[in-house]
């Protein structure tokens, strides 16, 4: 049985469809990562799985039992999001926010116990965030600040991540080191991450399956070999896209090809 | 000092200490003012010297009544700013400055002139008169450009307004009642008594849903979709907050009229000292708010040498500076 199951998801803004009939499978355990060209719905369709965007048709189960059923504080038990941006208006520190992540698990008085500390401590050792827990988070770097959100997710405990493009504006030691967390932490607690990006190589490289969005339909889902072609990236992405294999990994590496170098090849190509 | 403190510890010393000033506050409220010899008074409270009848009637029917309306309406107005600064992420939000105030006011003047009861009918007419203020600035505030300065000029002006429309319907009225609330205009607590009791009866209940929703709120500090992540549910909880903040604020605004500030420098001082957490700001701003109005109102009603003056002059001489200081911090 899949711990994500969505059956023909149609999602909406307003009048206009944003995501039609996607149906997948997502497995306990799996790094799944989910691509395709801007305004694909990409992010919609990991708000509607945190249960931030209704559902316009189909199902969208988790441990099989509707997402609607959930009550509000269970579903943030169940999956935890890590947003694109956090609001650092007003100055909690890294320890402050870190502890929201207990929210869910918290009574009415919403007053966390020393296990909760020790939670909260526990998470941000594991993101190498402890050092600045007396910090405010608008002190904090775009890399610092990301691994401290993360903080949060895990101190949620969910046995699900959604992570939206978490290292959009990092630079590639901050993408790496937030990918290796990522990495680090599925192998030790079992958890399961889903994750939106717009970087198919960093994609390539952790996830064990993509699905590739276009117009809010599947073009293709499947592990990084199948999806990340030549043909398929040029198609959905409309513009050119070379695949070649990872010199050490063997995984697949999308190259960019700019415009006038594309035509170059197609010309060599028609006078072969 | 408070950073690293588990919030349970840090709940309990707040409190502690916060309950200590509103206790001194409260015995100086009732030993000090214009009429009496202020050790006497004490002499009174201790139970000691000869009992003294018209003593009696300074301490117990005049000042205790007062300082109990002081320290109501002056929580009410701390929580309540603190509740519309978060909300509406706006840290110069105050129920004075929005309009919110104002809007309770007018609703109130109408309730008298229609003959209501001070409750229910004045309570709710001025409640209504504060939600629909609510709105309106909310969505004047709403518009994409200008942000916070547009919410706050829209309360600005709404509130400008509703003082002329209080000023017209005192000159147009034949109301001897509705002539002697030129007060409205200028927050006055001297109308203390035993109609007072409604009122502390239904801030009570307030405060603790308050209380109760400090960690959504903190949440909700991050971001709405964060915040719904996990597990808060944003429209109830801003919602219920909302309505919450300008009931209290309406029914402080029943007895006590217009008084401007509380909202603003109360929370401000504590968030300074305290930090952003709203568990432990919610008693904080109940706490030091109470006893802020009740030194306020010590000062407005000692320091002219005949009669006493507004307790709103003296909490807007505070405030109106401050304002100006935090807008420029605001700026920069």
């Amino acid at each position: 049985m899949s711990l994500i199951d969505l059956r023909a998801v149609s999602l909406q803004y307003g009048p206009r469809q944003v995501v039609r009939r996607v149906s997948l499978q997502i497995e306990q355990g799996e790094f799944f990562a989910i691509i395709g060209p801007n305004g694909a719905g990409k992010t919609t369709l990991l708000k509607a799985l945190s249960g931030l965007h209704p559902l316009h048709e189909g199902t969208i189960r988790i441990r099989q039992r509707p997402i609607d059923d959930y009550a509000k504080k269970e579903l943030a038990r169940s999956l935890a999001l890590v947003p694109q941006q956090v609001d650092a208006g007003f100055p909690f520190t890294v320890a402050e926010t870190v502890l929201m992540g207990r929210y869910p698990h918290l009574g009415l008085l919403a007053v966390e116990s020393k296990r909760d500390l020790e939670l909260a401590r526990q998470a941000m050792e594991f993101t190498e965030v402890l050092h600045l827990a007396g910090r405010r988070l608008g002190q904090l770097s775009g890399g610092e600040r990301q691994r401290v959100i993360i903080a949060r997710a895990i101190c949620q405990q969910s046995q699900i991540l959604l992570l939206d493009e978490p290292t959009a504006s990092l630079d590639p030691a901050h993408q790496l080191r937030i990918m290796d967390l990522m990495e680090r932490l599925r192998h030790r607690e079992q958890v399961t991450i889903v994750m939106v990006s717009h970087d198919l190589n960093l994609a390539a490289t952790y996830a064990d399956r993509l699905l590739l969005l276009k117009d809010g339909l599947v073009e293709k889902v499947g592990p990084p070999r199948e999806v990340l072609t030549s043909e398929q990236l040029s198609q959905s992405y409309g513009c050119t896209l070379m695949v070649d294999d990872h010199p050490q990994l063997g995984t697949p590496r999308v190259n960019l090809v700019p415009e006038k170098a594309a035509a170059a090849i197609n010309r060599d190509r028609e006078s072969l | 000092m408070f950073g690293t403190l588990p919030v349970y510890r840090k709940l309990v010393t707040v409190t502690l200490m916060l309950g200590l000033l509103l206790i001194a506050a409260i015995l100086l409220g009732l030993t000090s003012g214009s009429s009496g010899d202020s050790a006497a008074a004490w002499q009174h409270l201790l139970g000691r010297g000869a009992s003294d009848a018209t003593l009696e009637t300074i301490v117990w029917q005049l000042r205790w009544p007062r300082v109990v309306l002081a320290a109501t309406v002056g929580a009410a107005l701390s929580l309540g700013g603190m509740v519309f600064q978060a909300l509406l992420r706006n840290p110069l939000a105050e129920p004075y400055i929005l309009g919110v105030s104002g809007g309770s006011a007018v609703g109130a003047i109408l309730g008298i002139l229609a003959g209501y009861s001070l409750f229910p009918g004045l309570a709710l007419s001025s409640f209504a008169g504060s939600l629909a203020v609510l709105l309106l600035v909310l969505l004047l505030g709403n518009r994409r450009e200008g942000g916070g300065d547009a919410l706050l000029l829209g309360g600005v002006m709404v509130n400008a307004f509703c003082g002329a429309i209080i000023m017209f319907l005192i000159s147009v009225s034949k109301t001897v009642q509705v002539q002697k609330i030129i007060f409205w205009l200028m927050g006055d607590l001297s109308a203390a008594g035993t109609a007072s009791l409604p009122l502390l009866l239904g801030v009570l209940p307030c405060f603790l849903l308050i209380f109760l929703l400090a960690q959504p709120l903190n949440l909700l500090l991050t971001g709405r979709e964060s915040a719904s992540a996990m597990g808060v549910n944003v429209p109830a909880v801003t919602l219920t907050l909302l309505v919450t903040a300008s009931l209290m604020v309406s029914l402080t605004v029943c007895h006590s009229g217009l008084i401007g500030f509380v909202g603003l420098t109360i929370p401000h001082v504590l968030r300074l000292i305290l930090g952003p957490d709203h568990r432990v700001l919610v008693p904080a701003c109940i706490l030091a708010g109470a006893s802020y109005l009740i030194l306020c109102d010590l000062l407005a009603r000692s320091l002219p040498s005949q009669g006493e003056m507004a307790v709103g002059i003296v909490t807007a001489l505070v405030g109106a500076p401050l304002f100006v200081v935090l807008l420029w911090r605001e700026r920069r």
